[in-house]
């Protein structure tokens, strides 16, 4: 069932809600959570499709919020549907002029009781979510910098305001891979002496990739550029040779540890609808983003020194640089092979082992030109 | 350089969004023909590889008395995984597949087809980096259980090796009898160790068994009143509305009672009844289990606690059907019952003089399976007789198939200006809330045992204790040797199973 509601505010919207159950013979719901998406209109539909499958597996009060603050007029537009065919309910929540300022004031009558409130930005996120007047309805927080035009900046501006129930959906696209990575080590409990990341120029989640596993191994991890799409490998060095996983197409991957056959393995990347999914499938801190962001905010200040630092010298080289720069070396011919032409080019390591590498190379900064948001 | 002990830098009990992938390994199905196999088990491992949670360097493998080659085999599992599996077909989850099928022609009692089956396994290990790592997934009679273990180990398929694991997968019926069952445990223990056998109850999921543990033991609402203080009798029921569909062959001579009592119905009564575990892990579980399930008696009184049925020809939901004798394949003389119930008295502080029944059937009126737990009256009722005429008695009904959930029944004032109190529902159902679109109970077999996870299905401990239960009620049918009393097909079974539960004062609940 349907509901119009034009020039409207919560309380009609709520007693539209309660009337929409009742023609439906008020059936049990088991609505779990309330979920807000805050979009614009040129997002929302896309976001409301993700939403509404994720709502499968997550029964809830979806709140869509579209708002448009360029107009004069002020005023507030809801369409309830209860029961299309879709668990919970629908409310898209149409916002104008100085209505669209106040969400807060719409939404917080509209939560469900007791149950736990998840804010979901799938494009722009506020700058600060943790005092956002939506954030703060929510207990927990989910953004896309994909989804933005600068996913790059957009996921380090989240690294550096990283707050409590926050996450992003770049992590939850790296999930296939870490786990894939996980197995691989399980099987080749070796000690690792370098680790390297390759992905499409500019790629977010490759990034965050890089920050794991330098978190986790301990070892400062690489991210090199390829022709994508998304991240096409990750190589852990072991002194018996590589734990390598690539892909080439975004669909199949190679899977390769030392002394054992190559193999194939499925590594789709993934929709969004599987992404907000998986996010709903846990409501508390996700520790290990966190770690993750804290250690991608060090290689970003790491890489700002780097910089500055090859700015003013260009002889002197930190430890680390050489470091890095006799690790490309020694993979040389593999990477030459995976790289294209333009990265390869102006790839560090590879020209010239013993120049310090090209900062844009080594840790890889914004290029809002090459991203495409459902990267996985 | 490798040091097996040293934990994995990239795993972290924090990290809940990993999924454990199995280690790479081998997948042998013996009796790969079957329905079974072709509808669930080769659907549930394409599922599986479709949710990432195969490892690369896996292979599956046929056995079978047919004339295939791998490609032929290959074609099966394709056919049957587009029309069955649950997830959507994806080319390049079917390549990752495809690399380790194989297939190996042969019988069960020849050696040469065993000595065939090792050397693919052995070049898998090689060429698919399988490291020695075996599951047999024995899709085949229980008779034959005997022949294939042997020669599993005559040829050395079922040795224990450090750092590598043979395991193996039977289903129910976990054998006819308290006396077949040891024997079958002894045949299959002869070669593998109790931790490596999986044995299979494909109608308890592993996700229901901790759907009820969780509603059990993660609230503080429902442990005060799960005892005879507050319960005074207990419902089970398992019913299909299907016949047997021509399986005379394997029904013939098995019947309600050990097809599913046995196993399924004792199996959700221990989970009902059983004290709180001191850890979920597998041991605690099973020791809980088996603890409830050796307090637990048949009734002293057979003859009136205990029903049997048979279903007649007639209208079922719409549709004419035959009755059991009628079924090709049933011999005349046959005393096969399709309707078992009977009531179990459980002898502990907590459940004392709570009858506990369970009934299953073919061809009822639908397919349900659900534990009721029936509440004593309110002791006193502070209203008039009339207002509570229509007012029952509380219930909590875990509801298992096919719409999972927890429904609660209790009085509500109908609305009007009367007082009158009625009879309410309040349902949850799992299937909206948190379902990853439900993993089959195979997918999530199959990986357990892949993984290795100490299953949550029944050990032989379990299995024998419920053959004890089940035992006394068996000889006793079989002594009078009767034929089963008929029922009309669709509906809740025959008069004995309503009386018996008349004789204590209650009823059957329409589930």
């Amino acid at each position: 069932m349907k509901i119009e509601l034009k020039s409207t505010n919560s309380s009609k919207v709520a007693s539209a809600l309660i009337k929409a159950r009742r023609n439906a013979g008020s059936p049990t719901m088991g609505m779990v959570m309330t979920l807000i998406v805050v979009t614009d209109s040129q997002g929302y539909q896309r976001a409301e499709k993700a939403a509404l499958a994720a709502s499968f597996e997550h029964p809830c009060r979806l709140l869509l919020v579209v708002t448009n603050s360029r107009t004069k007029t002020s005023g507030l537009d809801a369409e309830i549907r209860v029961g299309e065919r879709v668990p919970g309910e629908t409310v898209v929540l149409r916002m104008r002029g100085e209505v669209a300022e106040h969400p807060a004031s719409v939404l917080l009558p509209l939560l469900l009781p007791d149950s736990p409130v998840v804010a979901w930005w799938p494009t722009q996120a506020p700058e600060n979510l943790s005092t956002d007047p939506i954030g703060r309805l929510a207990n927990r927080r989910i953004t896309d910098a994909d989804g933005t035009r600068q996913p790059m900046a957009s996921l380090e501006h989240r690294a550096r305001h990283h707050g409590p129930g926050e996450t992003d959906l770049t992590w939850a696209r790296l999930t296939p891979w870490r786990a894939l990575l996980a197995a691989a080590v399980d099987q080749y409990p070796a000690t690792f002496t370098a680790a390297v990341v390759e992905a499409q120029r500019g790629h977010a989640s490759a990034q965050l990739m890089a920050a794991w596993l330098e978190n986790r191994l301990g070892l400062q991890v690489e991210v090199k550029n390829t022709r994508g799409p998304g991240i096409t490998g990750v190589r852990l060095t072991t002194a018996a040779g590589d734990i390598a996983i690539t892909r080439d197409d975004g669909l199949l991957a190679e899977y390769s540890v030392p002394g054992q056959p190559k193999r194939l393995v499925a590594l789709k990347r993934r929709d969004t609808e599987d992404l907000i999914a998986e996010e709903l499938r846990r409501l508390d801190d996700d520790d290990i983003f966190e770690a993750a962001v804290t250690t991608l905010v060090r290689r970003m200040r790491r890489e700002q020194t780097r910089k500055s630092g090859a700015a003013k010298a260009a002889g002197t080289k930190t430890g680390a640089a050489k470091k890095t720069a006799a690790r490309s070396s020694s993979r040389k011919s593999t990477t030459a092979k995976r790289t294209t032409a333009r990265s390869s080019s102006s790839s560090s390591g590879t020209a010239a082992p013993d120049a310090a590498p090209s900062p844009e190379e080594a840790v890889g900064t914004v290029d809002p030109a090459v991203t495409a948001p459902d990267a996985g | 350089m490798i040091d097996p002990d040293r934990p994995n830098p990239l795993r972290d009990p924090q990290d809940r969004r990993l999924p454990r992938i199995a280690g790479p390994c081998v997948l042998v199905i013996f009796g790969v023909t079957g329905d079974l196999s072709r509808k669930k088990l080769m659907p549930a491992v394409y599922d599986l590889a479709n949710r990432g949670l195969l490892p690369p360097g896996f292979a599956l493998v046929g056995f079978a008395r047919r004339d295939w080659e791998n490609e032929d085999f290959a074609q099966i599992v394709h056919d049957s995984v587009k029309e069955h599996a649950r997830t959507p077909f994806r080319e390049e989850v079917w390549r990752q597949l495809l690399e380790g099928i194989r297939f190996v022609p042969g019988d069960l009692n020849s050696d040469a087809s065993f000595e065939q089956l090792k050397r693919t396994i052995l070049e898998l290990d090689e060429a698919r980096g399988t490291g020695g790592n075996h599951a047999f997934y024995l899709s085949i009679p229980p008779g034959l259980f005997d022949e294939v273990v042997g020669q599993l180990r005559r040829h050395g398929l079922a040795e224990q090796r450090a750092g590598q694991w043979n395991r193996v997968v039977i289903e129910k019926p976990f054998g006819h009898d308290l006396s077949s069952a040891q024997e079958l445990n002894r045949i299959v223990s002869s070669v593998f160790p109790s931790q490596s056998v999986f044995r299979i109850d494909h109608y308890l999921g592993k996700e229901t068994v901790q759907n009820m543990l969780a509603l059990r033991f993660a609230n503080q609402l429902f442990e005060p009143v799960w005892n005879r203080n507050y319960i005074d009798h207990v419902q089970i029921t398992m019913a299909e509305d299907i016949g047997i569909e021509g399986r005379a062959g394997y029904y013939d001579g098995i019947g309600a009672a050990r097809d599913v009592i046995q196993n399924h119905l004792l199996q959700l009564l221990a989970l009902t009844a059983m004290e709180e575990p001191t850890s979920f892990d597998a041991r605690q579980l099973r020791t809980e289990k088996q603890k409830v399930l050796a307090a637990a008696r048949p009734p002293a009184d057979i003859d009136a606690h205990t029903a049997r049925g048979r279903y007649d020809g007639g209208w079922s939901g719409g549709v004419k059907v035959r009755g059991y004798a009628e079924e090709d394949g049933v011999p005349p003389e046959s005393i096969t019952e399709t309707f078992a119930a009977l009531r179990v008295d459980i002898d502990n502080r907590r459940w004392a003089g709570v009858p506990f029944y369970l009934r299953a059937g073919k061809r009822l009126a639908r397919r349900v399976t659900e534990v009721a737990l029936s509440f004593r009256k309110a002791p006193h009722l502070p209203f008039t007789n009339s207002d509570t005429e229509s007012l029952g008695t509380n219930a909590l009904v875990m509801r298992i198939q096919p719409d999972e959930g927890i429904t609660l029944r209790f009085g509500a004032k109908v609305p009007s200006t009367q007082m009158e109190i009625r009879e309410v529902n309040m349902d949850f159902a799992y299937g909206g809330a948190f379902t990853e679109s439900s993993p089959e109970a195979y997918e999530r077999l199959i990986l357990d045992v892949l993984l290795g996870d100490p299953p949550l299905f029944p050990q032989h401990e379990e299995v024998e204790l419920s053959w004890q239960i089940l035992d006394p009620v068996l000889d006793h049918w079989a002594e009078r040797g009767d034929q089963p009393e008929k029922y009309h097909p669709g509906s809740w079974g025959p008069q004995s199973a309503y009386d018996m539960l008349a004789r204590d004062g209650f009823a059957w609940r329409r589930p």
